[in-house]
């Protein structure tokens, strides 16, 4: 890895389709390499960079102090873009400048590295291999198989525990995803975004839905501590959407007929793709579409899928009134909810 | 010992260096190693740069950062998320990017480094594969580079996900519905990965300790092997005058290279403290905490995912069956066997064209891309194809923004998915062997000058100068690669493989425009040479 400094490369010389190589050209000599006057201009402005970066810096630490962070939006932009701008000027000054330097004032003559062989000499080749032979001779590795095979088999072995060890890194499935909260006679509340208290829940009212309105719906109890410990987890499968569609326009199945009151009805809001809440709902075509992946769900025909990656409907919440007209479930939902899973039909 | 004492500070200093680590073998072996210099070399700088300033940025955010779930009201200065339950992790990105000074500047500088670092990463790579720098001795260094690539993509994603917010939740629900659709383990790698069922509580701590110290360590430890690998093979450089298989031409390390590559480090923390400054970058507070059930309408991942995102939106529903009741969801995780088809792709490359060729020796001239014209035309459609999913992934915001029908935007990606890579592929072969021509043209005929010169006759001519020798050399200085057809083996036989490959190798090596010898060039100023004389003659009269 020896490197030469001489522009010519005379000793290059290759031949190829007949043409030979015609060397390194000659160097051409910039403004700053003969007048000095242009030497002394670049030499100014590469510490005018230099000089820039120290105020670059000093306005960081100005600006860190004089716009102070408040509750206001506009203070954080504020100092945001001002302690930045500081930042951007002492780094680009520091950059900019050595690039000049190396540019308007260092050597740029080219120089010329040979390439080796990547492979060892022949003379390095045989004493590693007369050195491996040793080592084989010395350790017996290749006359005692009963040594070598146990080792291998010993260090083949050796990684289960450290898998074992992360078995207790979840539950076991077990059929937790066959089931959600919802089960006979649990109100329809509505979501009010993250988990609701006991207290503050808003059951509905049939009478109260609207031929065209929809409801963001979740179970009664649901931040109810003593009913789970995880209302996240129950609420990513549970949540549910409520809407309300001329009974005319709906085409129910018949077995489904009594799942739905009064063309109210719920249905799972977890898509059936990969799980993302399917958000939309399109009152004039009563299609819900997922805004992640765009698969689409026909709410006149329980959901089926009518565009989009989406393959299962999206399952349906069989709902009733109770004695004081408020929506309840018949029960949990008949099928799984969300994205597709190995068990999904062998619970 | 050295034999001279050392009488400044500096001098004394370095010799203390001197005496207990030898410093000067390695000042002797590096100081004046020589870098080929030219724009497209700097790509692989970038990325690196890139990454020391997220190792930097993130360092600072540690500091910061809670990773749990745990739940908490929210009692800091965003007014609209007072009161409200949110978790550990989300709450100190809030104070981050509120409370702490310089927070938010650091926070968006790490987000903008990381997707840089993918940017530069990929962008380098495609200079790489389009000058055929993967090519013997280079293979490993190529595949070390597809798996920085993976692990930048994986780097990216673990920390997207951590600040526990509304858009990043939603992304994780979407791994964890493709890990569910593998078949048989499927269910159990989700419950393993999020403690249970997806939320959980544990899913952000994980996370952080992948993004923080598992991959950021392979990372480091793939750069490092990147870098040793670019210093025994001694860098690629472009064809010209003066360069050899057997040279390097450039600058050397002291000074000129590390003035320049420094500088390059800081003009790069520069821009990154600018756009930190000036552009907000994943605005958490606006999402809100991640809950379960809503959602904002167009919703996009991190540009380096969309890929994968927008394969999902393009795959039809009916891809997912059922046997005997067992779902093979292959809806959703075919995208795994497209991805991973990618990345097989390129590491097997390289390999291929060697293959291909029964080219097994060293090049270290770099191809221009028209000069393998079928090699330039794979990587389009292998750019085509990545660019047409990652455009599906925002199919809902550009049929909005285009006042497209949602359904037509999908049945446009679907027809590309297929149709557009062999399209690109067609007219960049096309353009490379047009561009070949043309480089012909010019080394045999010279270029125009632009003097029309009018015969005794009438006839007008435009007069063409012959092209300086240098530039004569770059542009017929290459090999072309051709169709070898099948051998037989030493026992007289030709295989199937063999067979196949020479069928591969006619269709990749079939359509070629050879470069201009010697001796067509010879010709062709025999047959000029009347005519030139005849100027000569005219003009001088």
């Amino acid at each position: 890895m020896t490197s030469k400094d001489h522009s010519g490369g005379g000793s290059q010389l290759e031949e190829l389709n007949g043409f030979t190589n015609p060397g390194l050209p000659e160097h051409k000599p910039r403004l700053t390499d003969s007048d000095p006057r242009a030497q002394k201009v670049a030499e100014r402005q590469v510490a005018l960079w230099f000089l820039l970066s120290m105020i670059g810096t000093i306005w960081f630490i100005v600006a860190y102090f004089l716009f102070p962070l408040e509750e206001s939006m506009e203070s954080i932009r504020l100092h945001t873009m001002f302690v930045g701008l500081g930042a951007t000027l002492a780094m680009f000054g520091i950059g900019a400048g050595a690039v000049l330097w190396a540019k308007n004032l260092m050597s740029d003559h080219e120089g010329i590295d040979e390439r080796h062989d990547i492979h060892g000499s022949e003379e390095d080749q045989a004493i590693a291999l007369e050195i491996l032979h040793q080592a084989n001779e010395e350790s017996g590795i290749g006359r005692r198989p009963l040594i070598r095979n146990t080792l291998i088999a010993a260090l083949a072995l050796a990684p289960l525990p450290a898998v074992l060890v992360f078995r207790d890194l979840g539950p076991l499935p077990g059929n937790t995803l066959h089931h959600t909260i919802w089960d006979k006679g649990v109100r329809l509340i509505q979501d009010p975004g993250g988990i609701p208290s006991p207290e503050s829940e808003r059951p509905i009212r049939a009478d109260e839905v609207t031929i065209g309105s929809a409801y963001h719906v979740l179970p009664s109890g649901i931040g109810d501590h003593e009913n789970t410990d995880h209302p996240i987890n129950e609420k990513a499968k549970a949540a549910v959407l409520l809407m309300r569609i001329d009974p005319k326009e709906l085409k129910e199945d018949p077995a489904r007929k009594d799942w739905s009151h009064d063309g109210i009805v719920a249905y799972s809001k977890i898509c059936t793709h990969v799980g993302c809440p399917v958000a939309l709902y399109e009152h004039q075509t009563h299609h819900l579409l997922c805004p992640c992946h765009q698969s689409t769900f026909d709410v006149t025909e329980h959901c089926k899928v009518i565009f989009g990656p989406a393959k299962r409907p999206l399952p349906q919440l069989p709902i009733t009134v109770d004695s004081e007209g408020y929506l309840v479930a018949q029960s949990d939902f008949p099928e799984p909810v969300g994205p597709t899973f190995w068990e999904i039909n062998h619970p | 010992m050295s034999t001279t004492q050392p009488t400044t500070a500096i001098g004394k200093a370095a010799n203390f260096t001197e005496n207990r680590v030898g410093a000067s073998v390695l000042v002797r072996e590096f100081g004046r190693k020589i870098f080929p210099s030219h724009w497209s070399f700097m790509l692989g700088e970038v990325a690196l740069y890139s990454f020391v300033i997220v190792v930097l940025s993130g360092t600072f955010l540690t500091f910061f950062f809670h990773p749990a779930m745990g739940e908490l009201h929210y009692e800091g200065p965003w007014v609209p998320l007072r009161g409200v339950e949110i978790s550990e992790a989300y709450n100190s990105t809030l104070a981050i990017s509120f409370e702490i000074r310089g927070g938010l500047f650091i926070r968006q500088m790490h987000h903008w480094g990381a997707l840089l670092f993918v940017a530069a990463l990929s962008i380098h790579m495609l200079r790489v594969f389009f000058t055929g720098a993967f090519r013997r001795p280079r293979e490993l260094n190529w595949i070390v580079g597809v798996l920085l690539l993976i692990m930048g993509m994986a780097a990216g994603f673990t920390g997207y996900s951590l600040p526990d917010d509304l858009l990043s939740g939603n992304g994780l629900r979407i791994i964890d519905g493709i890990i569910k659709s593998l078949p048989l383990v499927g269910t159990y790698v989700s419950f393993f990965l999020f403690g249970g069922e997806f939320p959980g509580i544990d899913i952000v701590s994980r996370l952080y300790t992948l993004h923080i110290m598992i991959v950021p360590a392979l990372i480091i430890a793939l750069i490092g092997v990147h870098l040793v690998f670019v210093v025994v093979h001694k860098h690629t450089q472009w064809p010209g005058a003066g360069h050899t298989e057997k040279n390097v031409v450039g600058e050397p390390v002291l000074p000129t290279f590390a003035a320049k590559g420094g500088g390059f480090f800081f003009l790069i923390f520069g821009l990154l403290s600018l756009i930190s400054a000036l552009f907000t970058i994943n605005p958490i507070w606006n999402y809100g905490p991640y809950d379960p059930s809503p959602v904002s309408a167009g919703t996009q991942p991190d540009w380096y995912i969309g890929w994968a995102d927008g394969y999902l939106r393009i795959v039809p529903g009916w891809f997912e069956f059922y046997i005997a009741g067992w779902p093979i969801s292959f809806n959703i995780n075919s995208a795994l066997v497209v991805m991973g088809g990618v990345f097989v792709a390129m590491f097997v490359y390289p390999f291929f064209e060697a293959w291909l060729l029964k080219d097994h020796r060293e090049h270290h001239i770099l191809d221009r891309p028209r000069n393998n014209p079928t090699r330039t035309a794979i990587g389009v459609a292998g750019i085509i194809f990545y660019c047409n999913l990652w455009a599906a992934a925002s199919g809902d915001l550009i049929a909005v923004f285009f006042h497209m029908s949602l359904n037509d935007m999908i049945y446009i990606f679907r027809f590309l998915f297929f149709f557009g890579p062999i399209i690109g592929y067609m007219i960049t072969k096309r353009m490379c062997i047009g561009l070949q021509r043309k480089d012909r043209e010019l080394a045999l005929h010279g270029r125009e000058t632009a003097q029309i010169i009018r015969l005794p006759h009438g006839e007008f001519l435009e007069r063409h100068e012959a092209l300086p020798a240098n530039k004569l050399w770059k542009i017929t200085a290459f090999e072309s690669p051709q169709y070898v057809p099948a051998e037989p083996n030493a026992d007289g036989k030709i295989t199937g493989a063999e067979k196949l490959r020479a069928r591969l190798s006619r269709f990749f090596f079939e359509d070629r425009v050879a470069p201009v010898s010697k001796q067509e060039l010879d010709a062709s100023h025999h047959d000029h040479h009347e005519v030139g004389s005849t100027d000569q003659a005219q003009i001088g009269h």
